[in-house]
């Protein structure tokens, strides 16, 4: 049974890639990434690992994505582009150069029976599950005490994502005084 | 087949069976409705008169900072969840760390709110 | 944990009563959703001193049926600039998470049928009131897709408006179903909802406020009104839909009203106390459904007062509230119950009411707590707002 669940999300996932790659129109390659994000998730359901799960929907397929379609949106540039221009000279031969040796880095482990190499260890902070006490219990007592410092450097790292994003969309702050004084003022 | 997927199995399966109803609603719409093709009704509705310009548009930068904003709170409340769960085991200890952690995050949001980037005119 | 059906292997009774639970659960939402469309309609009908439908049936009850039946005959129009795949795939990314949200929902307490022990509640997964959070972030899509696929510009403009609400709100709906969460220390919806039994509702346990932020933000978050903003016809026509005829828009409608059954049971599950109440003898099995299904009411009833009563937001409005109230105040709310929760386990001497939180201690230290946060803040913010008109004058430029 558990293999079924796992050709199906792992269908999905390689679907959603492919469709990310593939697709001319921006929006329809967020849309992929949704449905390979979702695909994970159900992995993780079936490796038993429940809160990682839902966080992958919340988090990546909920939040990140819709980002990602707002940028598209305030880029403009949700028809398809124009794949005859080369914005950075090179830039296609290097594309290949990276992705044969990304693949290369996932085969040639594969090849000399070195699987460790690619998955890390089996566990870090003991299995994901044992007994009756639920994943997002042991998760938590693993986050919140030896991995504290890893926490907290989230929120400042989330916290510097915010602060780059307004100084990006700022606009200078006298024209927009005196724009909104104009308006007030007819 | 696990305990955990037998759980969700129902969830699928319910959900399974939303889609069906959704494609049966839209089967049987497909073979009732009629069909009377004419050039207007597919135009775009723009208040009666003919559509101007392209209908996809830029949309403006706020937008993009609320979705920010959003990822924000959305990882901070991802990491509360399992902290609320184990918040009588971690006591004192627990309260100071998420203290600090809503705290930071509470600044990137006074931040934004100081620079007026909240404001919506 | 888990469900008691699955305990001894699975044979077919089992599956009979498993697919029997999804059959009901699933008619039940169907006709939820067509007597809520009617009961809407007639109650505020009433509020605003009409008669409202009543032709279909005794008391017009079968309109909902009989406006369900008319958009099977109505013609398919989609605009020639739609992007017709994502166009088609956008109701059903509205429509199914609306219904699958639901499955999570304690409706009664334990029952046995033919041997066999169950809880009626479709499944109550470990991570319980996560999946509905992950159902509401899918919803999403169904709204953005469905005005950006449009290739219309009022659309466009709606569901761009739509989504940022509904994210906007769903950061102040996880930490109010946090605040939930906490109290209880387990993310098991049926965990919550016993943990309440039989009066102790986290409505009262947690102090009225988070229950407040979560009802403003579902409101807000399934587009009802008064956060109705996505449809504000003066302003955007019928929004994210507008371009979406016969059983596609019914689909959106029908998910809408899904959507607010499926935020009022959570509301009810989670500061109401679910199915719990007085314990009556004659049929045990049967008086906790009664329970839910009369709180459930009573909130979809209020739903529906809310929108008689209440003129519809600004949308500055409407983005201030989500992010410079809401969001701050659930923030406080959390951290506050957090601490008394602490205290109370290590008997610190304001843990008054050892073993539980009650009303009275949750707003006193509310009261003393909030002027020293909101007090703190609003200093900030006025600071904030002097430098920046110093930094004006300061520039030349003009003051506002």
């Amino acid at each position: 049974m558990d293999w079924v669940v796992f050709v199906i999300s792992a269908i999905a996932v390689l679907a959603g890639a492919l469709g990310v790659v593939t697709s001319r129109n921006p929006v329809h390659a967020a849309l992929s990434l949704v449905l390979t994000l979702f695909g994970i998730a159900v992995m993780f359901v079936e490796q038993q690992a429940n809160f990682l799960a839902v966080v992958q929907v919340i988090v990546y397929a909920g939040a990140i994505v819709v980002l990602f379609l707002f940028v598209i949106m305030l880029l403009g540039v949700d028809q398809a582009e124009d794949l005859e221009v080369e914005p950075l000279v090179g830039q296609r031969p290097a594309a290949v150069g990276v992705g044969v040796a990304g693949l290369a880095a996932l085969l040639l482990p594969i090849a000399f029976g070195k699987w460790q190499w690619l998955s890390g260890q089996a566990s870090v902070a003991g299995p994901a599950h044992s007994g009756t006490e639920p994943n997002v219990n042991r998760l938590a007592n693993a986050l919140f005490t030896r991995y504290l410092l890893p926490f907290e450097a989230t929120s400042v790292l989330l916290v510097i994502a915010v602060i780059g994003a307004v100084v990006l969309a700022r606009r200078p702050l006298h024209t927009e005084r005196q724009g909104l004084t104009a308006r007030e003022e007819p | 087949m696990s305990e955990f997927l037998r759980q969700y199995l129902t969830v699928a399966i319910f959900g399974g069976a939303a889609i069906l109803m959704v494609a049966l609603m839209l089967g049987v719409g497909r073979l009732v409705r009629p069909t009377r093709p004419q050039g207007q009704k597919y135009l775009n509705y723009e208040c009666g008169v003919d559509p101007v310009g392209s209908g996809w548009s830029q949309s403006h930068v706020r937008y993009y900072i609320f979705a920010l904003l959003f990822v924000m709170f959305d990882v901070e409340a991802v990491f509360i969840f399992p902290w609320a769960v184990r918040l009588d085991a971690m006591a004192v200890f627990g309260l100071v760390e998420m203290t600090i952690f809503i705290v930071v995050l509470a600044l990137g949001l006074l931040y934004a709110w100081r620079k007026g980037v909240l404001r919506w005119i | 944990m888990g469900d008691p059906l699955y305990a001894h292997g699975i044979d077919l009774a089992v599956v009979l009563i498993t697919i029997l639970k999804v059959i009901l659960t699933f008619l039940f939402l169907l006709l939820g959703v067509l007597l809520y469309i009617w009961w809407e309609r007639k109650f505020i009908s009433d509020l605003q001193n009409r008669i409202g439908p009543d032709r279909a049936g005794p008391h017009g009850i079968l309109q909902s049926l009989a406006d369900g039946i008319k958009v099977f005959f109505k013609e398919d129009l989609a605009p020639t600039e739609a992007d017709r795949r994502v166009y088609r795939l956008a109701p059903y990314l509205a429509a199914v998470p609306a219904f699958s949200a639901f499955a999570i929902i304690p409706i009664g307490d334990k029952i046995s049928i033919a041997g066999h022990q169950t809880y009626l509640q479709l499944a109550d997964p470990p991570i319980g009131i996560l999946f509905l959070l992950a159902m509401s972030s899918i919803a999403v899509y169904g709204v953005f897709l469905a005005g950006w696929s449009s290739g219309s510009k009022y659309p466009l403009l709606g569901s761009v408006r739509a989504s940022a609400q509904m994210i906007s709100y769903e950061a102040a709906m996880s930490l109010a179903v946090a605040t939930a969460v906490l109290a209880t220390g387990s993310l098991s919806t049926r965990a919550i909802f016993v943990h309440q039994s039989v009066w102790n509702w986290n409505l009262w346990q947690l102090g009225v406020v988070p229950f407040g932020i979560y009802m403003v933000a579902a409101t807000a978050e399934v587009n009802r009104p008064p956060f109705d903003l996505v449809e504000a016809e003066q302003e955007l026509v019928g929004g994210y839909m507008t371009e979406y005829a016969g059983v596609r828009f019914a689909l959106y409608y029908l998910a809408e009203f899904m959507n607010t059954i499926t935020v009022s049971a959570v509301a009810v599950t989670l500061f109401l106390g679910g199915p719990s109440g007085p314990h009556i003898n004659f049929l045990p099995a049967l008086w906790p459904v009664v329970w839910f299904f009369l709180k459930l009411f009573a909130f979809v009833s209020f739903y529906v007062w809310l929108r008689a009563t209440l003129p519809r937001l600004r949308y500055d409005q409407l983005m201030d509230l989500g992010w410079k109230r809401l969001i701050p105040l659930a923030l406080y709310w959390l951290l506050l119950i957090a601490a008394l929760r602490v205290g109370d386990d290590a008997h610190w001497p304001w843990g008054v009411n050892h073993g539980a939180l009650n009303a009275i201690t949750v707003v006193a230290a509310a009261a003393g707590a909030g002027v020293v946060f909101f007090g703190g803040l609003g200093a900030a913010i006025r600071v904030g707002a002097k430098r920046v008109e110093e930094e004006t004058a300061r520039a030349g430029g003009v003051r506002a």
